[in-house]
């Protein structure tokens, strides 16, 4: 009964979609005015039947309901509550539903919630919400019905990829979801303020939320990808300019360029028609990524399907709300005006210079994914990876770095420059202690890890220079966010840097009871033992890592083998185990047993690396993370309310 | 890591010889360093701009396909041979074609790839401050 109730809930959802953008679009035409109150609550419905929906889903995964194909292909009776939750979202058709329900979550809390546009505009916006929802229900229902019954229902299930079995599946997805379909809402702002033509500083506010609200969910989902990439695959890398890596960065980088252009066009109603086309291109990016990695273009652990039908299917979904939306830019374009002018060297100027690099950035990491899949097309086999993108975007990201300490000390409008240059000298200075001390004793550094450290010493003391004089009390909440998120940019880029430069790496087939060096520590290779999990066996390495100060702590990393799914050959991977010391990470591997010639004394494959300060990498993104979020809550105006009420008090307490 | 190789050995290959090479055990430079650390290096460098052909996108440097190795080891010995990375990759690419470089060469096929992000650039910074900025010294106000 559950599958049923859910498709029938996901038909209603789908009719609600239709009666938003029909009465929207009527309404919109000159229609009567009551259409017009149809479209709150019909959006409000709609998201709450999505939700619904979804939650049947779940639950049908925690039941382990092997009638549904869904449930029997990707989950599996004995596996942990937390994966059979996670197993919802972690295939196909629950992954599209899982967006469906954000995209329509969100359109309810825009109905629910906004009240600064006009009601026209913020009827468009919903009637574009509700297009966009309609074309992910008519994929849903008729080419990926997540709540297909089996004719037949099996013992039991297929389990679920091994790989995938962490607990950083369960939130790596629905954090990035959030963040890609949170850019929908800035799409239908920017659809719906194109449609009633009210561009300005009121739509530019209303959409700022939205815009810095799936910012940060981008940002957290990056970086738990990267920090899930570096301690499950085993060989310590954190960032490979993969495809699927790829297709996530676009996004938060167009989101990037967003939620500045948005301030300069809330703050000084400026770069207008700008900020609509980014708003429309940042979903677009979305969209590409999901076309991209679902529809098998890439086949990696991310496409849990490939179906040549699906593919077609979201291409031209795609192509219809991309084209319209341009379509329709290019229509109106010619009568939105930019708005207030500027000079060069001014708070705006220095935005649009980091809006330049910002897409530049985006368009040569989309060109580089795209590139071999077309060459490939024309007969061309390439391969596009590290090196480019650290030639070409390297340079970019670190000029954008220096743009960034000038922006936050210009003045808007035009500016003379001199706080800047009264501002600047620590942060030079900071930046050339650093330069000077790794040319002196840092050995041979490559040029790019060194800029990037004397880079991120500038930005680091600069970023802080707009709180010098200032009352910290009274600084207001976005000031402060900006702070601490341009901070946290300096600090990932050193972790970066430092990173690459100063790596250590030892590979070694160790006997038990062999010691190894690897910088300052001392690692010895007590032994194995095999162990058993709740789903898998392992082989459990036992490390003794002793620091020159004499402290030792124990490692323990894990080579764990899934048993085969169906008859398949089983699966193995490697749980590396990792020792934080403030200076950097100790990384262990466990790999394979070595036979000497005559059969005895095993040795084992020991992968051994020091990473210097990698863990600032996802400390910085942390840190953007809280920085965005503080800038949101300022922009909230919780606090001022909170503020006003506290006073209020106090005068009604000293009230005679 | 292992289950990306199967996925993509499934899907990607049939070709025996590979399969046949899974029962070797590795070749020994494939997991075991240079002891010279400077001669090292290089070979490390050299290994992260190389794709493991069976793979997804990894690097040859930090897979475990049995490839990968069999690269990694080939690598290293030519540089304790005292070979430069820049004969080695030639010396690949032409075994493989260029799939196997992660840094593309620049020619025709890959003009609009390097090239693009210096037009854009140019394209972008022409149309932001023709439409933007102030025109000379003059004040709207």
């Amino acid at each position: 009964m559950i599958a049923e109730l859910g498709l029938a809930l996901l038909w209603m959802a789908a009719a609600l979609a239709c009666l938003s953008l029909v009465a929207g679009a009527l309404f919109l035409r000159g229609g009567p005015k009551d259409l017009a109150s149809l479209v709150r609550p019909a959006s409000v419905a709609q998201g709450v039947l999505t939700a619904a929906a979804f939650g049947l889903l779940i639950a049908l995964f925690v039941r382990s309901d092997m009638s549904v194909e869904l449930v029997a292909r990707n989950s599996h009776s004995l596996k942990p509550m937390l994966f059979k939750v996670a197993g919802a979202w972690g295939n196909h058709e629950g992954s599209m539903l899982l967006w469906l329900t954000i995209l329509g979550l969100s359109g309810a809390l825009v109905a629910l919630f906004e009240r600064r546009l006009r009601e026209d505009t913020l009827v468009a916006t919903l009637a574009a919400q509700a297009a966009l929802s309609l074309g992910f229900f008519a994929f849903l229902l008729f080419s990926s019905n997540p709540f297909n019954r089996l004719p037949i229902a099996p013992p039991d299930g297929q389990g679920l990829n091994p790989l995938l079995q962490d607990p950083g599946l369960a939130f790596h997805p629905p954090t990035l979801y959030i963040g890609y379909v949170g850019l929908s809402v800035a799409f239908s702002f920017a659809v719906g303020a194109l449609v009633t033509r009210e561009i300005g500083p009121a739509f530019a506010r209303a959409m700022r939320p939205w815009v810095l609200g799936s910012w940060i969910f981008l940002t957290l989902g990056i970086t738990a990808g990267s920090y899930w990439a570096y301690y499950e695959l085993g060989w310590g890398g954190w960032w490979f300019w993969d495809p699927v890596e790829n297709v996530s960065l676009v996004p938060w980088l167009a989101g990037a360029a967003l939620l500045h252009s948005v301030a300069v066009t809330a703050t000084r109603n400026a770069l207008r028609a700008w900020t609509v086309m980014l708003a429309v291109i940042g979903f677009s990016m979305s969209m590409v990524g999901t076309f991209i990695v679902r529809s098998g273009l890439l086949t990696s652990v991310h496409s849990f399907a490939v179906d040549p039908e699906r593919g077609t299917f979201l291409l031209v979904l795609m192509a219809i709300y991309i084209g319209g939306a341009l379509a329709l830019f290019a229509l109106r374009a010619g009568t939105v005006a930019e708005g207030k002018k500027f000079a060069l060297l001014s708070r705006e100027g220095s935005l649009v210079i980091n809006n330049l690099l910002l897409t530049t950035i985006l368009a040569l990491v989309l060109l580089g994914t795209l590139y071999p899949i077309v060459a490939e097309a024309m007969g061309e086999k390439i391969s596009v990876g590290p090196p480019y993108y650290n030639k070409v975007a390297g340079p970019l990201a670190l000029i954008l770095c220096l743009v960034m300490v000038a922006g936050p000390l210009l003045a808007w409008r035009r500016d003379d420059g001199k706080r800047l240059w009264s501002r600047l000298p620590p942060a030079v200075l900071a930046g050339a202690l650093v330069l000077f001390g790794l040319v002196l004793f840092g050995g041979s550094v490559r040029i790019l890890p060194l800029l990037g450290m004397t880079v991120a010493a500038v930005v680091a003391v600069a970023s802080l220079a707009p709180l010098w004089g200032r009352n910290l009390r009274r600084t207001p909440l976005p000031t402060w966010g900006m702070v601490i998120a341009h901070f946290g940019v300096a600090v990932a880029l050193a972790g970066m840097a430092a990173e690459s430069a100063f790596i250590k790496e030892r590979l070694v087939a160790a006997a038990p009871g062999e010691t190894v060096k690897v910088d300052d520590f001392a690692v010895t290779f007590v032994g194995v033992r095999p162990i058993a999990g709740p789903n898998y066996t392992a082989i459990e390495g036992r490390l003794v890592a002793t620091t020159g100060s004499g402290a030792s702590f124990t490692l323990r990393p894990e080579a764990r083998t899934f048993p085969g799914l169906m008859g398949g050959p089983p699966t193995e991977t490697n749980e590396a185990a990792l020792l934080t010391r403030p200076g950097g990470q100790l990384y262990a591997v466990l790999g394979q047993p070595v036979t000497s010639p005559d059969g005895t004394a095993e040795r084992y494959q020991l992968r051994l690396w020091w990473k210097p300060l990698v863990w600032w990498i996802w400390l910085g993104g942390a840190l953007i993370a809280i920085g965005a979020a503080l800038s949101m809550l300022g922009r909230a105006q919780l606090l001022a309310m909170w503020r006003t009420h506290r006073s209020k008090k106090a005068q009604e307490r000293f009230a005679p | 890591m292992k289950a990306r190789l199967l996925i993509a050995a499934m899907m990607t290959l049939t070709s025996l010889p590979l399969e046949a090479q899974d029962r070797l055990p590795p070749a020994p430079y494939a997991y075991q360093q240079l002891n010279d650390p400077a001669k090292e290096a290089k070979a490390k460098a050299l290994m992260e701009t190389l794709r493991c052909l069976v793979c997804q996108g990894q690097s040859i440097a930090d897979s475990d396909a049995p490839l990968a190795g069999d690269m990694r080891h080939e690598v290293r010995t030519k540089i304790a041979a005292g070979e430069s990375p820049d004969t080695i990759r030639k010396w690949l690419v032409a075994r493989y074609g260029n799939w196997v470089s992660y840094d593309p060469p620049f020619d025709g096929a890959t003009a609009l790839l390097w090239l693009g992000p210096l037009l854009f650039l140019g394209v972008g910074g022409w149309l932001a401050f023709g439409r933007f900025r102030r025109a000379g010294g003059e004040d709207e106000r």
